[in-house]
Parts: structure tokens; C-alpha cells; sequence
């Protein structure tokens, strides 16, 4: 059935592609999870959907209030587009440096746009949000790192549309953002098999932040810390750069368009290969969204030094 | 052992504008220990006062979240390197 009333209804039920002739060793399946053919373009169509529509449904978002979000970019497009669906004004707090199409997209769907600086990070456009939720009470500020429909998108959504489609799943691998991926999807297939590992992978984000004055001013999202995600999760890596967009090309020879993010998930579960040395298993990746947003950036064209080096100071994730 | 380690930009101050300081120890423990000797202006980023890690610091070992391999009981071996990042959030 490829009919809908709705593009709202278009969001999950995402492809899962085997892609294990791209790895040596043929006895490990491994599957992604193609969440770049959302609507809005991302794995964040799902937590936006959720965090609104459960909103709507407690009664603390009105018909035409406006909704405020912090997003380095993905979770801003989801809920500018389903804003625009539904009649509401959105605003988004945007750090300063993520790539041009993300701003576009934002546009596209006609959100207000405010910048904060680039040297904060996510972390500054959150603070910024915060701030400006204090100052306007009758926003309704959707805070997607401490929101449990975020979560429960990925509990109710991914999560069973994972175990649907590959019971013989053995590794779940994403990457940790505001952790509401890994911790739905997490929860729910411990919950029906608890020898899955879950591994998490993040880009070394806070290498580099400038704006922070100490490590007091860090960040763990909610989410993560009310879910008790140390102990959810098996592993976690960090993979940098150059890894992420060797894989985001290397993706490329099975047909995958996909972003540095999800580069990043990849990079994870080759190294979930190798160090684990596993005889048999079954993994499954998370790809959080396409390439598009990233064609600017040259990621697939350029010199593979000169990408890495820009995408250190562009923030992707 | 000698084990390299890599400060984000913002503990730099606090290790006379290091961003990699070389240090000595067989466990995470010994190398933070022998790290704060160096540079006593660290405990308080690398400790809270229970003596546990940092709530907002995030190590890695070789890129592997240390929380995975033992915490600060994780052994350490020569050519490895440890890695510090402040935790920010993503999305």
C-alpha cells in the first residue's frame, strides 16, 4: 500500500538493505536501516512526529502555538515540516555552523531561524533555546533531549519495525545524540532478546568545543540518564572524521546515499567486526539520514584531507 | 607504561596549554593519577570528590568508552592513547 491521506504517514517503515558484500567477512550480516527516506529527511521525522502529536494529545500544545527546538539541523527539518502540516509557527535555535542546506530546509518549511554561535556547539543553541523558553511562556518548546516521546518514538516505531524484519538481529549499532534512538530501540529489543549488544558510536563533538568554559558546562541528555543508558549499552566508540567519510563513500559501491552521520554508524560497525572478531551475528546499523545535506561539504568529490579537515569545523551531527 | 593523552580544548588551561601530555601507568587510575601530578590543576575535571569519574567527562580509550572497559580500572598498555571529551549532546 503506497497510498497515504497524510505525509505525516509516511514516516517510519523504513527500508532495511543488506550490505554485507561491502565487508570481509561474510559470516557477520549486516543490515542498514535507511531512515533518510523520511519525508523530512531523517531518523528525527520520527522523534518530531512523536513529540508533537503526544503534545497535542496531553494538551500542552494548542492549535497555533509556536513550537521552539535546539537542533544541529535534523530534528529542526522533521518538526518544521510537520509544523507547516499542521498550522503551527516554529522556531529554531541553529548553531551557526552547520551546512547551508540545513538552513535551507529549515526555510523550505518557513521556520524562523536564530543562530547561535558556532563555538558553543549544540550545546550553546540548547542553552539559547532554554533561554528564550523562559522568556516566552507561550511557546510550546518540544526540548528533545529530555522529552520521553523522543524515546518512545524509537520504542513503539523502530525498535519493533527492527525485530519485525530481522528477529535474528545479534548487534544494534547508532549513533548517540540525544539518545533517544539507541535508548527505544534498545530497550525494546533487550526486551525481547537480551543477549542483543548495543553499541553506540559519536563523532568527537566535544574535542573541539571552544564556548565551553568547563567541563560543568557538558551535557548528558535526560533521556539517556533517565533511561539508565550506561547500563543499557554494551559498547561505545567514538569515530572521527576521516572514518565516517571513508565509509560514506565506501557506501556509495551498494547503491547508499548516506550522510557523515551515518558514515559514523558505519565506521562502528566495522569496528564491531574486527574487534569482536565475531564467527556469526547479525547487525544492524542505523543510518540517520541521506547525503544531501552534506553535498556542499564535498564529501564524495573532494580530496579526502582537505573534507576531513573542513568537516572538523562544520557541525554534522 | 607510557600512554599518550589528548585534552579537549577546554582543559588545555589547566595543563599549561597542552593539548597532548605523555604520562605513565598501567590502569586509567594510574594514568589520571600521574597526569594530576603533572598538572595538580586537573583533579577536580578528572575526579569528583568520591574519587569517581567526572559525570561530564567522556574517555576513551583507543576510541572505546572506557565505562565499557572497566571504567578507571581499565588497563592501559604502551602505545595506547587516552582520549578526553567533554559531553555535549547531538540532534
Amino acid at each position: 500500500m503506497a497510498r497515504y491521506d497524510s505525509v505525516l504517514d509516511t514516516i517510519g517503515n523504513t527500508p532495511l538493505v543488506d550490505i554485507t558484500e561491502l565487508l570481509p567477512n561474510q559470516r557477520v550480516r549486516v543490515l542498514v536501516k535507511l531512515e533518510g527516506v523520511n519525508p523530512a529527511g531523517s531518523v528525527k521525522d520520527r522523534a518530531a512526529k512523536y513529540m508533537i502529536e503526544e503534545a497535542e494529545k496531553d494538551g500542552s500544545l494548542h492549535p497555533g502555538q509556536r513550537i521552539l527546538e535546539s537542533s544541529s539541523g535534523n530534528t529542526a527539518a522533521g518538526l518544521a515540516m510537520i509544523a507547516k502540516v499542521k498550522g503551527y509557527p516554529f522556531t529554531a535555535v541553529v548553531p551557526e555552523n552547520v551546512s547551508a542546506e540545513r538552513v535551507k530546509l529549515l526555510l523550505a518549511f518557513g521556520a524562523e531561524i536564530i543562530c547561535s554561535p558556532a563555538a558553543e556547539g549544540s550545546n550553546g543553541a540548547m542553552r539559547r533555546a532554554q533561554a528564550l523558553a523562559g522568556e516566552h511562556p507561550d511557546w510550546w518548546f518540544s526540548f528533545q533531549y529530555g522529552n520521553p516521546a523522543n524515546p518512545k518514538a524509537h520504542y513503539e516505531g523502530t525498535g519493533p519495525e527492527i525485530w519485525r524484519d530481522c528477529p535474528e538481529v545479534t548487534h544494534f549499532v547508532a549513533g548517540l545524540g540525544t539518545a533517544g534512538t539507541i535508548i527505544g530501540v534498545g530497550r525494546f529489543l533487550k526486551e525481547r532478546n537480551p543477549a542483543v549488544s548495543i553499541w553506540a558510536v559519536q563523532p568527537p563533538a566535544g574535542e573541539n568545543v571552544e564556548g565551553l568554559k568547563s567541563l560543568d558546562e557538558g551535557f548528558v541528555p535526560p533521556v539517556f540518564i533517565d533511561n539508565d543508558g550506561y547500563s543499557l549499552l554494551d559498547r561505545s566508540r567514538v569515530v572521527g572524521p576521516r572514518e565516517s567519510i571513508e565509509w560514506a563513500r565506501r557506501l556509495t559501491s551498494s547503491g547508499i546515499f548516506a550522510g557523515l552521520s551515518t558514515g559514523a554508524a558505519m565506521a562502528g560497525v566495522a569496528a564491531a567486526r574486527v574487534a569482536r572478531q565475531m564467527e556469526s551475528g547479525t547487525i544492524v546499523a542505523l543510518l540517520p539520514d541521506g547525503g544531501w545535506k552534506y553535498l556542499s561539504t564535498d564529501v564524495w568529490s573532494g580530496d579526502l584531507d582537505e573534507v576531513v579537515e573542513r568537516a572538523g569545523h562544520e557541525l554534522y551531527f | 607504561m607510557p600512554v599518550e593523552v589528548r585534552l579537549p580544548t577546554v582543559l588545555r588551561p589547566l595543563a599549561s596549554g597542552e593539548a597532548v601530555v605523555k604520562v605513565e601507568g598501567d590502569t586509567l587510575r594510574e594514568v589520571f593519577q600521574d597526569l594530576v601530578r603533572q598538572y595538580p590543576g586537573l583533579s577536580e575535571s578528572l575526579f569528583t570528590p568520591e574519587g569517581d569519574m567526572h559525570r561530564h567527562l567522556n574517555v576513551f580509550l583507543n576510541d572505546d568508552d572506557v565505562r565499557y572497559l572497566g571504567r578507571l580500572d581499565a588497563k592501559v598498555g604502551a602505545a595506547d592513547t587516552v582520549t578526553l571529551m567533554p559531553a555535549v549532546a547531538g540532534g
